[in-house]
């Protein structure tokens, strides 16, 4: 089964085309009010199973990215986000649940048995992709921060997962933190060459290498 | 049906023409190998007819469907313009608020009361309440770092971008002599061409047109004699260019730029005088004006843009760098063009 989510067939229910047009109008309204631009550099748009990995500094974000992937591409991309946050309200699980089909994690209790990781690894299976923040939380600095090991061990289970460096720009503007309006500035998405984790890469090295693939983007 | 009057559709089938010629002669250029030009600037000026084209076709649109279509097109150019300014000029997270309310209600409020031709108020709103808003609001964040700065950089872009700009529609709502009897005299030979058409009653024969804006020649005369300007200044610049005016701030911009440009768009709009309400002297001195303003303006975006340390403003429509590399002119002409035509013809 190629497209996981494909609503084409006789399965397609009221509820899903409902969501499928929900997700045809965000993205627009998100690549509008962000006023993004996409750069796909040494890197194409595909549908193998990737996970695109980025800086984070806004609220739209995981929005924003999922938004300027093509829509087939995003029709198997899911974001991994805060529990906590994603779960406030009514629209915000609304929009998790049925648009993104968002991955929530568990930032408080995290248990020993199903660690993030295995929770991200089981649901991707082998068809889907994701989209990580790895510094973990919302950063207001302009130097990104250090990267969380999660990247690491997503990359050490699943050798064959393409990882893609994002780099966010000028979002943090569109939408700081703390702030519920959005200023429509312009800001720019860029995808950098996939990488993957070396044989026998110490995690302190990869962890850094895949933090200087973002921020190099920002320069290309 | 009878769409146009003979002026309208001499000034339309003008500009076809001439972009049609400039189209033939860039194609030309391209297939010869050996003419000794470069071809990367070949490829630009190629680059430049097609986005011509194309604000052409979206200019047509609008002058057809009307006054509020057209104020609705440059309200967007406005938006777009002052997204890229913004976008270029670092602000700071205390600044949000304020660039919230410059974004949501000076930009549609602006080209609200332009619509309406509520001269007072357009013409006072981002001097007078926009000027006393921004700082004022950012004060109340609370942060001081590069306070004066901020503010000039956000009260400067809602100038150029939204008011200045905002002077263009506005023409449209002008009050304007009757057509002089030239166009008067015309009017009878559109009737010979399509006489069964309309019953030909006494005021027929000397009211304007109502199918486009009132105004739209007006406006399109403005607008074609910017572009023009531009069109020319490049082309002396490219040919002629040797005494550059600051090299600092523009290594291409060259006194025999701007002479040629100035003269050509001069010369052109003088003898475009009688698609305007003016007196042929009065549309040299129009020309002249629009032309050395659109210049300056050009200058000025060069300077901010070297002081950001970029080339152009965005990527919107391929080989014109950013809308706002586009409308610098438009900008500072617009306010200047409108006040001299006001004053001609005192409302």
């Amino acid at each position: 089964m190629p497209y996981g989510r494909t609503i084409a067939g006789k399965t397609a229910s009221a509820k899903e085309l409902d969501a499928e047009m929900t997700r045809t109008l965000l993205a627009a309204i998100a690549r509008l009010i962000s006023g993004a631009s996409v750069r796909w550099v040494d890197c194409q748009p595909d549908t193998c199973q990737r996970v695109y990995f980025a800086n984070h500094t806004s609220h739209l974000d995981a929005l924003v990215l999922w938004s300027s992937l093509p829509a087939h591409v995003r029709e198997l991309t899911r974001p991994v986000a805060a529990k906590d946050y994603w779960e406030k309200g009514w629209v915000r699980p609304y929009l998790a649940k049925n648009v993104f089909d968002a991955l929530l994690i568990d930032r408080t209790h995290i248990k020993v048995h199903q660690s993030p990781v295995d929770l991200m690894l089981k649901a991707i299976g082998d068809t889907h992709s994701l989209i990580v923040f790895p510094e973990g939380k919302r950063n207001t600095e302009s130097e990104i921060d250090e990267f969380k090991s999660g990247l690491y061990y997503l990359a050490k289970k699943r050798p064959d997962l393409e990882l893609v460096p994002v780099h966010i720009d000028n979002l943090n503007r569109v939408l700081p933190r703390g702030e519920f309006l959005p200023v429509p500035m312009l800001s720019c998405i860029t995808f950098g060459a996939p990488m993957w984790l070396e044989a026998g890469e110490p995690k302190a090295d990869f962890l850094q290498r895949a933090r200087g693939a973002v921020r190099r983007l920002k320069e290309a | 049906m009878n769409l146009m009057d003979l002026t309208t559709v001499g000034l339309v089938g003008g500009v076809l023409a001439l972009l049609g010629a400039a189209t033939g002669i860039g194609q030309l250029l391209k297939q010869q190998a050996d003419t000794g030009l470069n071809p990367a600037v070949i490829e630009q000026f190629n680059l430049r007819i097609r986005a011509w084209w194309i604000l052409c076709a979206v200019l047509a649109v609008a002058f057809l469907l009307g006054q509020t279509a057209t104020v609705w097109l440059f309200g967007l150019l406005s938006f777009w313009a002052l997204r890229e300014f913004i976008t270029l000029t670092p602000t700071r997270m205390a600044d949000h608020r304020a660039l919230f309310w410059v974004f949501s209600l000076f930009t549609p409020l602006q080209y609200v009361f332009v619509g309406r031709n509520l001269y007072e108020l357009f013409s006072v709103l981002i001097p007078v309440y926009a000027f006393l808003f921004i700082p004022a609001r950012i004060a109340f964040a609370g942060d001081y770092k590069r306070y004066l700065e901020r503010c000039a950089k956000i009260q400067s872009g809602l100038m150029i971008c939204v008011y200045c700009l905002s002077y263009a529609p506005a023409l449209l709502f002008l009050k304007l002599p009757p057509p002089p009897p030239a166009a008067a005299a015309a009017a009878p030979v559109v009737e010979a061409v399509a006489p069964e058409s309309v019953a030909p009653g006494p005021e027929a024969a000397v009211a304007p047109p109502q199918d486009l804006p009132p105004n739209a020649r007006l406006l399109f005369f403005f607008l074609l004699v910017v572009t023009l300007g531009d069109a020319f200044q490049y082309l002396s610049e490219k040919t002629l260019g040797k005494h550059i005016i600051a090299p600092a701030i523009s290594p291409n911009r060259t006194w025999e730029g701007y002479l040629g440009g100035v003269g050509c768009a001069t010369l052109f709009g003088t003898v475009m005088w009688w698609a305007t309400p003016f007196k042929p002297w009065e549309a040299a001195l129009m020309s002249l004006v629009i032309t050395t303003m659109g210049f300056a303006g050009g200058m000025t975006m060069s300077a901010i843009k070297r002081d950001r340390g970029v080339k152009d403003y965005g990527t919107l429509v391929e080989g014109h760098g950013g809308v706002l590399d586009r409308i610098d002119s438009m900008c500072f002409a617009a306010p200047v063009f409108y006040h001299l035509t006001r004053f001609i013809f005192p409302q």
